[in-house]
C-alpha cells in the first residue's frame, strides 16, 4: 500500500467531510431530501470502503456504524431529527480527528470510539438495545471490486449511487481523479463531466502567475516600441501578441479563482453548533456562492468572515423569546451575500438581530479611553459604529464567553485592509446589523492611473481609490484653490476637498513651483477610508494594468507607497498607498489622534449640522474665522491708547477689573492706531478678551465641519456663506491664557 | 547586461582554518572591499534607477533586474563616506540576503579573489564609525588590504540607524 494512496485518501476525505457538514445541516432543515441523504450516505460509504482497504480499522468501525444508521434513514424507516444530526456530526468530528492524526503520524490515534458507535447504533435501532458495532459485511467486499489505485472511491460511490438512485452510472474508474470530489453529488452523476478536472499544486499556479506578469510587462514594452513603427506586419504581430497576452492573463487568473462557497461551506455547521450552544434559532441564507475570488484573497478573508459570522450568531441574533417579544419570528436570519461590482468583490453579512446601540458603543468607547467623551458626543452614529474597529475596543463583558462583538474587530479590519479591502458597518437598533466588505478581485495585476510629479517621475494610483479627475485652467488655477494657512482646498460641487500636493508631500525639491505660475492644475480625487481628498499632480498620463510587486523590507517604513511596478519602458514606478499618503498629509487621521487634538473643546458644538449662530471675524492671517455666538459674552471696542501691558501680556481696564487680552497668531496690536475690536468671553466670573482685526458678520447657518486640522486653536473648517471659514477652538485659546477659567 | 561573476562556487570554510576562501571584490571611495562570493547573485553595470521619495538616504532607488524589483543601497552613504561624484556612475553588486535581493552600489568592480584564512585579521580598533560595524575584518593581501564587508548588516537598515532622518511618518 503506497503512501500516495493514503495521501490521496486524506485529501479526498477532507473535502468529503467538509461537504458532509453542509449536507447534514441542510438535511436537518429538510429531512425528506432524498438527494442529500444519498450524498451523505455515499460519502460515508466511500470513507468506510477506502479505510477498510487501507487497514484503518478504527475509522472503519466508526464509519460503518454511521453507515448503518444512514442506511436505515435512506430506507425511510428513520427520519433525521436533531439527536441523529448531532450524533452524525459528532461522528464527522471523530473521523476528522482520526484523519488529522493519520496525516501527521501515518497511523490511527490510540483510543476507541465505542461510545459514539453505541450512540449511533442505538439511534439506528430507534433508541433500543445497545448493540455492539459489527464491522463486518460490506467493508471487505469493496477492495475486491476495485483493485486499482487510486483508492476505490469512484467504484464505491458509483455502487452507492446505484443503490441510491436509478440514474447512476458506473463511469470509467481508472480515469477518475480525486479532483472531481469537489463536485457536489448531483454533478457527479453526470459522469463524463468529472473527467475534466484535475488537481494542481498552488505553487505552480503562482509561478505561472508571475510569468504572466513578466509577459504583460514585456508586452507593454513591445507595444511602446512598435507604436513608433510603420511596418504593418510588425504592428500586426504586436496586436496579436497583445490580444493573446491579455487572454492568457485572464485565463491564468481564472485558474487561481475559487468560488467563495469554498469558505462559506463550513458556515452552516458553525452557525448550527454555535446557535445550539447559546440556545438560539438561526437560519443561514447564502447568496452568490459561485462568486469567484483569487485564492490568496480567499485565504485572507477566511478568518475575518468566520469571526463576523460567529459574532452575528452570538450577539447579533437575540434569544428566541426576546425575538418573539420584539415581534420578530423566533428564528433569526443571517444572510451572506457576495457579488461582483465595479471590478471588486462585495461581501455582505447581515443579520436581523438586535443591532448595535450607538449609545452603548459611545459609552464603552469613552470608558475604555478609545476616544474622549467630548469627541464621542460630537460623532455621528455611523462614526461611532466605526469605533468598533478600533483596537482595544470591546463590548465583550456584557455578553458571553464566546466572542464579543468588537473583540478582534480591529483584527478583522486590519486583515481586510491588508489585501486592499474596506469594511463598513451599518446597524439599526432592533432591526439588525450589516457589514459590507469590499475587496479587490486579485492582488497581482490591478488597473492603475499613472501620474507624474514635477520631476517627471511616475507613480501609479490604484484605480480602486480613484473617484474622478479635475483639471483647472486659466484663472481657475489661482481662484479655484482656497488657502487656509498652509492647507489648501478645492470646492468640488459645494463640498470642501482638502488638497494634497504630491510634490510637497513626497518632499521633492522641485516642489518650489508657485501655483500661480502654472497654466493648469491637475487634481486626482481620491478616497481613503470614508474621506475624499484631492491629490495635485503635475501630469496625468493614462490608466494601465500594472503588476504589483512588493517593496523590500528596508522600505516598509515608507508609508506613502504600497509597492512598485515596472512600466512599459522598463523603468520602475512606485505605487502610491493612498491611505498612507492621506494619513501622512493628515487628511485622514485616526480617531485617537483627533481625540487628542480636539478633545479639549467643550464650548463649541460644531460638528453636527444643527442650526448655529456664529460670529465671523478677521484676525491676523486668519481671513475668516467663526465662533459660536453663545460662547461670546460681549463685543467691545477699545481705543488703542487704553491697552496697557501687564508682564508680557496686553491688558485693558474693563468694568473695574483687569481684562487680559489675547491675540491670534501674529495679529500684533502695535500695527494699529485705531480702536481695537475685542471679543469678551466669560467663564466662572473671569473674563478674557480676544483682540481681532475686524468683526465681519453674525450668521445663522447649518455648518458641517468638513476638514479637521490638527492645528492648535482651530477646530476645523466649514463652508459658511459660501466661503471657507476656520472654526476657532475657544477653549484652547482660553486655556492658553487662563487655565482656571477654561476649566469651567 | 554583462555578468561579471565567475560562477564557480567556493570551497567554503571558516576563516580560522587555513583554507582558501573566495571574495567578490569592489572599490568604494578608493578602498578595496570584498563580499563572500556565495552571497553575490550577479554583478551588473549601472542601471537606471527610480528614486524613492521619503526613503532613507542610503537607499538610492529601485532598479529593474529582469522583471524583479531590487532595492539599491549606496555603500558610500552606508559607510558614511562622501557621495560619489556626479559624473561617476555606480556599479551594482547584487546580493542575496535575508532582506531580499539587494543591490550594493559601488564605484568599481574588482576580480573574484582567493584568500587564505591565515591572512585574516580582525578590524583594527582604530577603524571607527559605521565602518566598524559593517566590516568583519581585513585580509592582508600582497599589494593591498581587503576589507570584508558584512552583507547582511550592510543591507539591514535598523530603526536605530542615524542615517535615517525622515524614514517613517
Amino acid at each position: 500500500m503506497s503512501d500516495d494512496a493514503v495521501k490521496e485518501f486524506l485529501i479526498e476525505s477532507a473535502e468529503n467531510l467538509d461537504r458532509l457538514d453542509v449536507d447534514l445541516v441542510e438535511l436537518e432543515r429538510d429531512p425528506r431530501n432524498a438527494e442529500r441523504l444519498a450524498s451523505i450516505f455515499r460519502t460515508i460509504h466511500t470513507i468506510k470502503g477506502t479505510c477498510g482497504f487501507l487497514a484503518f480499522s478504527r475509522l472503519e468501525a466508526i464509519s460503518h456504524a454511521g453507515e448503518n444508521l444512514l442506511s436505515k434513514m435512506r430506507d425511510g424507516s428513520l427520519l433525521l431529527n436533531s439527536d441523529i444530526a448531532t450524533a452524525l456530526l459528532r461522528m464527522v468530528d471523530a473521523i476528522r480527528h482520526i484523519l488529522t492524526h493519520i496525516e501527521s503520524t501515518g497511523t490511527e490515534p490510540e483510543g476507541d470510539d465505542s461510545e459514539i458507535i453505541e450512540v449511533l447504533s442505538r439511534l439506528k435501532d430507534g433508541l433500543a438495545a445497545p448493540a455492539a458495532p459489527a464491522p463486518t459485511a460490506a467493508a471487505p467486499a469493496v477492495p475486491l471490486e476495485t483493485p486499482a489505485l487510486p483508492p476505490p472511491f469512484t467504484a464505491a460511490a458509483a455502487r452507492a449511487e446505484a443503490d441510491a438512485s436509478p440514474i447512476a452510472d458506473g463511469g470509467p474508474v481508472e480515469n477518475r481523479r480525486s479532483g472531481d470530489d469537489r463536485r457536489s453529488g448531483e454533478d457527479r452523476r453526470t459522469g463524463a463531466v468529472s473527467d475534466t478536472s484535475l488537481r494542481i499544486d498552488v505553487g505552480i499556479l503562482d509561478k505561472l502567475m508571475n510569468l504572466v506578469g513578466e509577459l504583460v510587462l514585456a508586452r507593454n514594452q513591445i507595444l511602446q516600441f512598435t507604436a513608433a513603427q510603420t511596418d504593418t506586419s510588425l504592428t500586426g504581430a504586436t496586436q496579436r501578441l497583445n490580444l493573446v497576452t491579455s487572454e492568457l492573463q485572464e485565463g491564468v487568473m481564472k485558474t487561481r479563482m475559487q468560488p467563495i462557497g469554498n469558505i462559506w461551506g463550513k458556515f452552516p455547521r458553525i452557525v448550527r453548533d454555535l446557535a445550539t450552544q447559546v440556545g438560539k434559532q438561526v437560519e443561514l441564507h447564502m447568496e452568490g456562492k459561485d462568486t469567484d475570488l483569487d485564492k490568496t484573497i480567499i485565504e485572507a478573508i477566511k478568518d475575518p468572515l468566520t469571526h463576523i459570522v460567529r459574532n452575528s450568531v452570538d450577539h447579533g441574533i437575540e434569544a428566541p423569546e426576546v425575538r418573539l417579544r420584539a415581534g420578530k419570528s423566533a428564528e433569526g436570519l443571517i444572510r451572506l451575500r457576495a457579488f461582483h461590482e465595479g471590478g471588486q468583490i462585495n461581501i455582505e453579512i447581515s443579520d436581523d438581530g438586535a443591532g448595535i446601540d450607538p449609545a452603548k458603543v459611545r459609552a464603552t468607547a469613552v470608558r475604555k479611553g478609545v476616544v474622549s467623551s467630548e469627541v464621542a458626543a460630537r460623532m455621528t452614529d455611523h462614526e461611532v459604529l466605526s469605533l468598533i474597529f478600533q483596537p482595544g475596543f470591546s463590548t465583550a463583558e456584557q455578553v458571553t464567553n464566546l466572542s464579543g462583538r468588537g473583540v478582534g474587530m480591529d483584527v478583522v479590519k486590519t486583515n481586510i485592509e491588508k489585501i486592499g479591502g474596506q469594511v463598513d458597518m451599518q446597524s439599526t437598533v432592533g432591526e439588525g446589523t450589516t457589514l459590507r466588505i469590499k475587496i479587490p478581485l486579485t492582488l497581482a495585476i490591478i488597473p492603475a492611473l499613472i501620474v507624474a510629479d514635477a520631476g517627471g517621475e511616475r507613480y501609479a494610483i490604484p484605480q480602486v481609490n480613484l473617484l474622478e479627475l479635475v483639471r483647472l485652467e486659466g484663472e481657475q488655477v489661482t481662484k479655484g484653490i482656497e488657502w487656509v494657512r498652509d492647507v489648501s482646498f478645492f470646492r468640488l460641487r459645494g463640498n470642501l476637498l482638502p488638497l494634497v500636493h504630491l510634490d510637497r508631500e513626497l518632499e521633492l525639491v522641485e516642489a518650489a513651483a508657485d501655483a500661480s505660475t502654472l497654466d493648469a492644475i491637475n487634481i486626482v480625487v481620491l478616497k481613503a477610508d470614508d474621506r475624499q481628498f484631492g491629490l495635485v499632480v503635475d501630469t496625468i498620463n493614462d490608466t494601465e494594468e500594472i503588476v504589483v510587486k512588493p517593496l523590500s523590507k528596508q522600505l516598509k517604513c515608507v508609508s506613502a507607497f504600497a509597492g512598485a511596478t515596472i512600466m512599459g519602458d522598463g523603468r520602475v514606478a512606485l505605487i502610491l498607498d493612498v491611505l498612507g499618503l492621506a494619513q501622512r498629509a493628515h487628511v485622514v487621521s485616526d480617531l485617537k489622534a483627533t481625540g487628542v487634538t480636539t478633545g479639549i473643546d467643550t464650548s463649541a458644538h460644531v460638528d453636527s449640522a444643527e442650526l448655529q449662530t456664529l460670529l465671523l471675524f478677521r484676525a491676523g492671517e486668519h481671513e475668516r474665522m467663526a465662533i459660536p455666538l453663545h460662547s461670546v459674552a460681549r463685543l467691545e471696542e477699545f481705543p488703542a491708547t487704553m491697552i496697557e501691558r501687564s508682564g508680557d501680556r496686553p491688558v485693558v481696564q474693563y468694568r473695574g477689573k483687569i481684562l487680559p487680552l489675547a491675540t491670534l497668531g501674529s495679529s500684533d496690536d502695535a500695527r494699529h492706531e485705531g480702536p481695537r475690536h475685542v471679543i469678551v468671553f466669560s467663564a466662572r466670573g473671569r473674563s478674557i478678551g480676544l483682540m481681532v482685526d475686524q468683526i465681519l458678520d453674525i450668521v445663522s447657518d447649518r455648518i458641517v465641519v468638513q476638514h479637521r486640522l490638527s492645528r492648535p486653536g482651530v477646530l476645523g473648517s466649514a463652508v459658511i456663506q459660501g466661503r471657507v471659514t476656520d472654526l476657532l477652538d475657544v477653549t484652547s485659546i482660553l486655556r492658553s491664557l487662563d487655565p482656571e477659567a477654561a476649566a469651567a | 547586461m554583462t555578468d561579471l561573476t565567475h560562477a564557480t562556487p567556493a570551497p567554503h570554510a571558516s576563516p580560522r582554518t587555513g583554507t582558501t576562501l573566495q571574495y567578490s571584490t569592489f572599490f568604494v571611495n578608493g578602498l578595496y572591499f570584498g563580499v563572500e562570493v556565495l552571497a553575490v547573485q550577479e554583478v551588473i553595470r549601472y542601471q537606471q534607477m527610480t528614486r524613492i521619495p521619503l526613503a532613507p538616504p542610503v537607499i538610492s532607488g529601485l532598479i529593474n533586474l529582469r522583471g524583479q524589483i531590487v532595492t539599491a543601497i549606496d555603500v558610500r552613504t552606508r559607510l558614511g563616506m562622501d557621495p560619489r561624484p556626479d559624473d561617476q556612475l555606480p556599479m551594482n553588486v547584487v546580493v542575496r540576503t535575508d532582506e531580499g535581493v539587494t543591490s550594493l552600489l559601488v564605484d568599481e568592480i574588482g576580480d573574484v579573489v582567493e584568500v587564505q584564512s591565515a591572512q585574516f585579521e580582525p578590524t583594527p580598533e582604530t577603524v571607527r564609525g559605521t565602518a566598524r560595524d559593517l566590516v568583519d575584518g581585513i585580509y592582508k593581501l600582497d599589494k593591498r588590504l581587503l576589507l570584508v564587508l558584512n552583507v547582511s548588516r550592510t543591507v539591514h537598515l535598523g530603526s536605530v540607524d542615524p542615517t535615517i532622518p525622515n524614514g517613517g511618518r
